[in-house]
């Protein structure tokens, strides 16, 4: 009896670790993030376009906004960017941009060529405010409910099918919560 | 004259390198406090860079890493201990961060697991010598069971 439960039961449990494991639309880089259910990290920079303007967390506070980390040294930036400017034709929810490890005219001209799908972009000079929201690539999207809390991170480039799929649901929820 | 000289060469000079450790990615030069120069070392070794993966924020040259090893630096600066700066780290970037998961009660089975396959290996073998002991000794003539 043993003699074959026991292969059986080895090669089941194989199985279940593969299926896990080498399942290809896991993201294998993607960690989940230990802000979820916390109070987002605030910040106070200055905007990409106008470095006497202050951009700051606390003026979306009560309100479910997103802050997307990009760059423009970041190719999956660009491949995302027509879909960031589309959410933001949507007027579903404020963007928070926040350019990370990279030249304000970079970035600047960036928004002026390809359009500023941005309610606000921070420039984060010195990486300290990535180091905050634990950062560790771009893009990098989060979504913030009323309560300041983050309740969720997607980190790849944002699609509509994403947005549909992961974000609106769960503003929606935050939004019922919130009321 | 030796063939075989120059692997050995080549062998050699990959051990010996394998001893010096590359200090070059510090721009900032060593603290002044030779502890806390030590203590620094000791924690970038131990906090995994999260753009690649396996190498240690000590090791990498990427900008996420310079940027945690000058936190790690200010931390330090400021009198911070050694638990405050890897909670920092993993408050912001989770458990992943460390090379050296602290044990508790979520990390017990990567810690147990080594000695789990142990104590089973044991049991195993045991199991076996106990059946083969009991195995008739005499078997020129008759094939054993296996």
């Amino acid at each position: 009896m043993w003699k074959f439960l026991l292969p059986f039961a080895a090669f089941v449990a194989l199985a279940v670790l593969f299926a896990f494991g080498l399942n290809p639309k896991r993201d294998i880089h993607a960690l989940p993030s230990p802000l979820i259910g916390k109070a987002a990290p605030s910040f106070s920079l200055t905007d990409v376009m106008d470095p006497n303007r202050a951009v700051s967390n606390a003026a979306f506070k009560g309100q479910v906004y997103i802050v997307n980390v990009w760059g423009t040294w970041c190719e999956a930036c660009r491949q995302e960017h027509e879909a960031l400017l589309g959410i933001a034709r949507q007027q579903v929810v404020p963007i928070i941009g926040l350019v990370y490890m990279d030249q304000r005219d970079n970035a600047k001209e960036w928004l002026e060529q390809l359009g500023n799908p941005y309610t606000a972009v921070a420039f984060d000079t010195d990486g300290r405010t990535a180091i905050d929201w634990g950062v560790y690539g771009a893009p990098e999207t989060f979504l913030v409910d009323g309560q300041g809390r983050v309740i969720y991170k997607f980190i790849s480039p944002m699609t509509p099918e994403v947005w549909q799929r992961e974000f609106l649901p769960r503003i929606a929820a935050a939004r019922r919560a919130g009321a | 004259m030796n063939s075989k000289l120059p692997l050995l060469a080549v062998v050699l000079a990959v051990c010996l390198s394998a001893g010096v450790p590359a200090r070059a990615l510090d721009a900032n030069g060593q603290l002044e406090d030779p502890v806390l120069q030590a203590r620094y070392e000791r924690i970038t070794k131990d906090l995994r860079c999260l753009v690649c993966q396996n190498e240690s924020i000590a090791d990498s040259n990427v900008e996420l890493a310079s940027d945690l090893r000058r936190q790690v630096r200010e931390m330090l600066s400021a009198g911070k201990s050694d638990d405050a700066i890897f909670d920092f780290m993993t408050d912001r970037y989770g458990e992943f961060v460390r090379f050296n998961p602290p044990l508790e009660p979520k990390t017990l089975l990567i810690w147990g697991a080594p000695f789990l396959v142990l104590v089973l290996g044991v049991v195993i073998i045991f199991r076996i010598v106990r059946r083969r002991s009991r195995m008739p000794l005499d078997d020129e003539s008759a094939p054993g069971p296996l």
